[in-house]
């Protein structure tokens, strides 16, 4: 059975996000041969559409104008109600971020159905679509149906793999509409992302609080330099941010952030199952914990127990002399 | 003024995962022994942002409303010790195994049913279920501004400012009353009742409604008749990773060791 699928896209000014493109290059497959439409909202939306056909949308529907540009989850919802309206669509996906976290249950409960969050893989078949999600704190994972349409889900990054369809051409319907956001945003303060972003790193590096203080993290910073720091970026556990060791923008786990490195090394944190729903779709995982029934040597390729103030120094020495 | 807070009670998050288990054949979470169904965090988070607020600014009645069994009585309490003023049970049969929709369809039929409100403060997400709706959807329902994943909110001049934990950073933003708010971890530690203070809530009211007090619902429409979400399956992921300890004389023979079987796996 065909189904037509939106997507909610984002991009920033060098392009559509890889995310999107993977929602996208998901969302052909799940379509069966329906249409695949995408909706890009504010400054340069139209000239981000071009590249979403490549990954298999058929239309790209855009308000390219400023007063969209800012993020604004309410009147974003308006937005895409309004396209919601035009095409009908089975199912509208959303990234799991800053805004589809925001902007996917507001849709859904707009439109008078159910979203269901932080996807991992998404299915279709003729009964409709089965959405499949970690819960309890990363310790299970549930998979829905939909018994209301259209279904809604927002989808963790790289859980659907980005690949171009040999096609270049689609529609751009670009839609003049006017909202009001009830919210006001007085501030908006970016962390710095100079450098390696932490969901690129090949490597990451994660302090915990086992570390005992902040000086542990600048253990580790050293130990990134020997590495690379073009390869490897420093992560947090949720006890050390809390603590106010290390940037929040750096916590890594359930309500932080999601890494898929090749490389995963947890220095004195435990492994919690919330934690552990932050980095368990990493390639290898090690951990370095004094305690030999610390969590993490469950989910680990390699482990070593001991204490970090010894290993760390000793692993960048060995890594310096190698 | 007049704040509610939405509190639920889970089974401990913070349950060892070797004790925790699920019930296949009912998809359900099989309650680990000896280990008590605590509030969930968020929501005692949430308690203690509202209740900042109330000692700044003086004059405010704090509800605090639980839709879920008799035992959740439990998590009102918490919340009644922590200083609020008044619990209400939304409970029912016709409540039960509900999802995020019938639960936020519930729940804001409450508020307005309590009629005064003029904010609402959720946890950023039940950790159980880690949906991160609910807040959401009683905003939605009740067409109310709403701010998620708050770490800082002040209420002055009829307006709610609320401090945001972006995924890259912070955001500040305002909105006029009544709004709802959902507080994250950031926003610090909640409070610790005193002995005294839990004598006090046990005299604290706890109303209870159930389905026949709201006009506006019928049985269809909550609990798992209302469901728009329908639980296929729960289940425990598999995971095959075998540890190798790196043994050594010292932490520098570990250290070696590790470091080759890296290059050896070319990940160094
Ligand atoms: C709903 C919810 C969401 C959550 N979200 C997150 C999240 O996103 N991210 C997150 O990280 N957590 C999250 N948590 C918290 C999580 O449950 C854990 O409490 C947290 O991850 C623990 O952090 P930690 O491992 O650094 O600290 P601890 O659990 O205290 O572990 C410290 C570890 O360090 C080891 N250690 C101590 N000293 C040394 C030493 N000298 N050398 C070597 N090892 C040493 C100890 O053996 C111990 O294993 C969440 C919890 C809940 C309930």
């Amino acid at each position: 059975m065909t189904k037509n699928i939106l997507v909610v896209g984002e991009f920033n000014q060098d392009g559509l996000s890889e995310t999107t493109a993977e929602l996208l290059t998901g969302a052909s497959s799940l379509s069966s041969g329906g249409s695949v439409s995408i909706v890009l909202l504010g400054a340069g939306s139209q000239e981000k559409a071009q590249s979403s056909f490549s990954y298999g949308a058929t239309k790209a529907y855009t308000i390219d104008n400023e007063s969209f540009s800012e993020f604004l989850p309410d009147k974003w919802a308006i937005a895409v109600n309004d396209i919601y309206e035009k095409e009908k669509p089975d199912l509208i996906l959303l990234e799991q971020s800053t805004v589809g976290r925001d902007l996917g249950p507001r849709l859904a409960f707009k439109l008078n159905s159910a979203v269901a969050m932080d996807c991992v893989s998404i299915e279709s078949d003729d009964a409709g679509f089965k959405a499949t999600r970690p819960c309890f704190g990363g310790n299970a994972r549930a998979t829905y149906s939909y018994s209301a349409s259209p279904a809604v889900a927002t989808v963790r990054a790289k859980s659907f793999e980005a690949k171009t369809q040999g096609n270049e051409n689609g529609e751009v319907v670009q839609i003049d509409l006017a909202a009001d956001s009830k919210v006001s945003v007085i501030n908006r303060e970016e962390v710095a992302t100079e450098g390696l972003k932490l969901t690129d790193a090949p490597i990451v590096l994660c302090g915990g609080r086992g570390l005992g203080g902040p000086e542990g993290f600048d253990m580790i910073q050293e130990l990134a330099n020997v590495i690379g720091t073009d390869k490897a970026a420093i992560g947090s556990s949720r006890a050390a941010c809390d603590l106010g060791w290390y940037p929040v923008a750096n916590q890594v786990g359930l309500t932080g952030k999601v890494v898929n490195p090749d490389l995963y090394v947890g220095i004195a944190v435990s492994g919690a199952s919330q934690h552990m729903a932050g980095c368990s779709g990493s390639k290898s995982i090690i951990a370095i914990n004094k305690d030999p029934e610390a969590n993490m040597f469950k989910s680990a390729r390699w482990g070593i127990v001991g204490d970090y103030k010894e290993v760390v120094p000793a692993l960048i020495e060995a890594i310096k002399s190698s | 003024m007049h704040f509610v807070i939405c509190a639920k009670q889970i089974p401990d998050p913070d349950t060892p995962p070797s004790a925790f288990k699920i019930d296949e054949t009912k998809n359900e979470v099989v309650p680990a022994p000896g280990i008590s169904p605590v509030l969930s965090q968020f929501d005692g988070i949430a308690a203690e942002a509202a209740l900042r607020i109330k000692e700044k600014v003086g004059d405010v009645k704090i509800t605090v409303i639980s839709l879920g069994k008799e035992s959740a009585q439990a998590a009102i309490k918490q919340v009644l010790a922590m200083g609020a003023d008044e619990g209400l049970l939304l409970e029912d049969d016709a409540f039960e195994n509900g999802d995020h929709y019938t639960t936020a369809l519930v729940l804001s039929e409450a508020i307005k049913k309590l009629g005064d409100v003029d904010a609402v403060f959720c946890g950023r997400q039940a950790a159980d279920w880690d949906m991160g709706q609910v807040g959401l959807g009683i905003a939605q329902l009740l067409e109310m501004p709403c701010a998620i994943i708050g770490k800082d909110v002040d209420i002055s001049d009829g307006k709610m400012t609320v401090q945001r934990v972006l995924l890259d950073g912070f955001e500040t933003v305002e909105m006029p009353l009544p709004a709802v708010v959902t507080v994250s971890n950031e926003l610090g530690e909640p409070r610790y009742p005193k002995l005294q203070q839990i004598m006090q809530a046990a005299k604290k009211t706890v109303n209870k409604w159930s389905l026949a007090d709201f006009e506006n619902l019928e049985a269809t429409q909550v609990g798992e008749q209302g469901r728009k979400l329908k639980l296929e399956k729960l289940f425990i992921p598999a995971s095959d990773s075998e540890v190798e300890i790196i043994e050594g004389e010292s932490a520098q023979e570990q250290a070696s060791a590790l470091v080759s079987r890296l290059k050896d796996a070319k990940i160094l």
